[in-house]
């Protein structure tokens, strides 16, 4: 038997480097050694006994197990049950510890293994450099590339704005004993699921430019995820996530005109603070709701249509006869974009994880779709243009699919890179895009979304698009508000593939 | 029960960071607040169940007794018998964990004990930082950071 011990100083608190190792799928996203991975049967991705599936940069396949995970030592174990390589009875852990005078993080990976004897240091090396100093380095490199307030968006779209001032207010506030209250998940520190708990928090009067809303329907974005983990810093403990919710006003503020007690609303936009019964907020981006936008709808949809959007009119202009790649196609925004691509005329090539998002594209109305874990999907997008390539490529996964997205392109094409889902792009030469003279674009969800006047048309053409069934919103996955963690938990899992929304 | 965690990291090996710490008599040559310590009854330092007296700079007396020492672990932990401190079912451990990556070492203090409720913030204060980590700061230093 051999044994490995690999440990390493992380520059970063304890809870951010643990929120990205204790996701067991979460390697397909950060380890430069897997390009794909995905948890067996859909069980959550921190489930004792669940099993992820991946696939290495080399075409190898691994399934594995976790054994165990403690939130409260930082630690999880797991073991390998198939793999190409004779790495008998390996079982391995992970544990974390802080250093306390510095606010650094201790990490130590560990295995045990019986390799056979004439391939043991080919393959303590294999694990020790290949498997587990990587490892450091990406992670290292992953929290050292992540700006504090700037979201690395995901399958949802981004939203990137400073904390306003209503963020600190909100904190402040929670526990000042006031007489009016109202129920919240409130996160009191970074962390997992578990984290989101339903409590009573005190609710002011509505200041003199604010309005108060009941939420009826509130919408759960990926973003929410990354706010509960300390990944981005939008939310700072204690304080209520959610960025998108549907309701009614039950106040105002003696400054506020335009809107009345009892208006049906919504929004899709920071401050945080959606995961609650009741809330005050500016009414500079609330979106007055016509009767025949039902809450729920408007809840699920409304920061999703806003980015399809922009993405497919503002940023690439999309026209009848464009090619355009979509990735990620089964996911909130990626079905929207698929549908509304379509209606426009495009020719859709679209990419997923599985067969069964396969199945839900095709019947959006891909004219393609590519099982990228499955087929390359640079040389099938070649295929079926005959070489010309796409016009434009949406890509919100990032790592994984970005040097595809180039090779994909046409000649003058446009990446629209809107997400890393699988990690940060990392960095490119632009000299390599004048080959085929390629743009790239980065939009941020807040550039395009932060005054009424830029709000306001994407909002029209969303609903208008709705009305008119160019796109179609799903009936979301209903959670109660105490049932955020089981919300999140589903999410994460990536076994969720509609909308998913929280009912106070 | 109190607990009390201190962790750091030491610019050194940690073979080299436990020949200093493993000596159960040896504070007052690596940490900054002992002056004099002697084993009683001439037992070894590192024999379980050998009693550390020493003293401190300001002059208080404390009485220790070694519980534990793992050459193994790199890690020793032990109780207070007497100290001016006002504590009960004071154990503590002392401990060091290689860390591969640069070849360095972690540190980690931890101590468990019992007080008066009023008592628990100043001495967390005292024994965390007044302690712990005043002595791992010490061992930086040594080792030449």
């Amino acid at each position: 038997m051999v044994q490995i011990r690999q440990s390493t100083i992380i520059d970063a608190p304890i809870e951010d480097v643990w929120s990205i190792l204790r996701d067991f799928n979460g390697h397909g996203r950060w380890h430069p050694a897997i390009a794909f991975s995905e948890i067996d049967g859909g069980e959550p991705v921190d489930a004792v006994g669940s099993v992820r599936h991946f696939r290495l940069a080399d075409g190898g396949e691994l399934r594995e197990q976790l054994l165990a995970l403690s939130d409260k030592d930082f630690r999880l174990s797991y073991c390998l049950l198939e793999a190409p390589l004779p790495l008998m009875n390996y079982v391995a852990s992970i544990r974390l510890k802080p250093v306390t005078d510095g606010n650094a993080t201790f990490w130590e990976w560990r295995s045990e293994f019986h390799p056979p004897a004439h391939r043991r240091d080919e393959l303590v090396k294999l694990v020790t450099e290949d498997i587990y100093q990587a490892g450091f380095e990406a992670i290292r490199n992953l929290l050292r590339e992540r700006p504090a307030a700037v979201p690395l968006q995901a399958r949802s779209p981004v939203v990137a704005m400073t904390p306003s001032a209503a963020v600190p207010r909100i904190a402040s506030t929670i526990f000042s004993g006031q007489a009016a209250k109202t129920r919240a998940i409130l996160v009191e520190r970074y962390g997992g699921p578990e984290v989101l708990q339903l409590k009573d928090i005190a609710l002011p009067p509505p200041a003199s430019n604010e309005v108060q809303i009941r939420h009826t329907v509130i919408g759960v974005n990926f973003i929410d995820v990354y706010c509960r983990t300390g990944y981005f810093d939008l939310l700072r403990p204690p304080g209520v996530p959610g960025m998108e919710a549907a309701g009614v006003i039950e106040a105002i503020g003696s400054e506020v005109s335009g809107l009345s007690a009892g208006d049906r609303v919504a929004y899709a936009c920071p401050p945080v603070g959606a995961y609650c019964e009741r809330r005050n907020m500016a009414p500079d981006l609330l979106v007055r709701l016509s009767d025949d936008i039902p809450d729920e709808t408007a809840a699920a949809s409304l920061l999703k249509g806003v980015s399809a959007s922009f993405l497919l009119h503002d940023v690439h202009a999309v026209q009848p006869g464009s090619v355009v790649l979509i990735h990620a196609a089964a996911g909130g925004v990626g079905q929207l974009l698929v549908r509304w691509a379509r209606h426009l005329g495009a020719m859709v090539i679209a990419t997923v994880s599985s067969d069964d998002k396969a199945r839900i594209v095709e019947r959006l109305g891909a004219h393609h779709v590519i099982v990228y874990s499955r087929e390359n999907f640079a040389e099938a997008v070649m295929r079926l243009t005959s070489g010309a390539g796409a016009d434009v490529a949406y890509d919100a996964v990032g790592n994984d699919t970005f040097g595809g997205s180039l090779a994909s392109l046409g000649i003058r094409g446009h990446l629209v890179s809107f997400g890393q889902a699988s990690g940060p792009v990392g960095n490119w030469d632009i000299g390599r895009f004048a080959s085929k003279s390629i743009t790239i674009s980065r939009p941020n969800y807040a550039h395009y979304t932060d005054t009424p006047a830029k709000l306001s048309p994407h909002v029209e053409r969303f609903f208008a698009a709705l009305r008119q069934g160019v796109v179609k919103i799903e009936p979301p996955r209903r959670y109660s508000l105490s049932n955020a963690g089981d919300a999140h938990r589903d999410l994460e899992s990536r076994r969720t593939t509609g909308a998913l929304v929280l009912v106070p | 029960m109190t607990k009390i965690y201190v962790s750091s990291v030491i610019p050194a090996p940690a073979a080299e960071v436990w020949k200093v710490v493993r000596d159960f008599n040896a504070l007052p040559g690596w940490t900054p607040f002992v002056t004099e310590s002697r084993i009683e009854q001439n037992a070894q330092a590192d024999q379980i169940g050998c009693i550390r007296n020493f003293v401190l700079r300001d002059g208080g007396r404390i009485r220790e007794r070694l519980l534990a020492l793992s050459d193994y672990d790199l890690s020793c932990s032990y109780t207070i018998l007497e100290s001016p401190m006002a504590v009960e079912n004071y154990i503590a451990t002392l401990s060091l964990t290689p860390i591969t990556d640069g070849n360095l070492t972690l540190a980690e203090w931890q101590a468990d004990f019992d007080c008066a409720p009023e008592r628990e913030a100043a001495l967390t204060h005292q024994i965390g930082t007044g302690v712990f980590q005043a002595a791992f700061s010490a061992l930086k230093q040594r080792f030449g950071r």
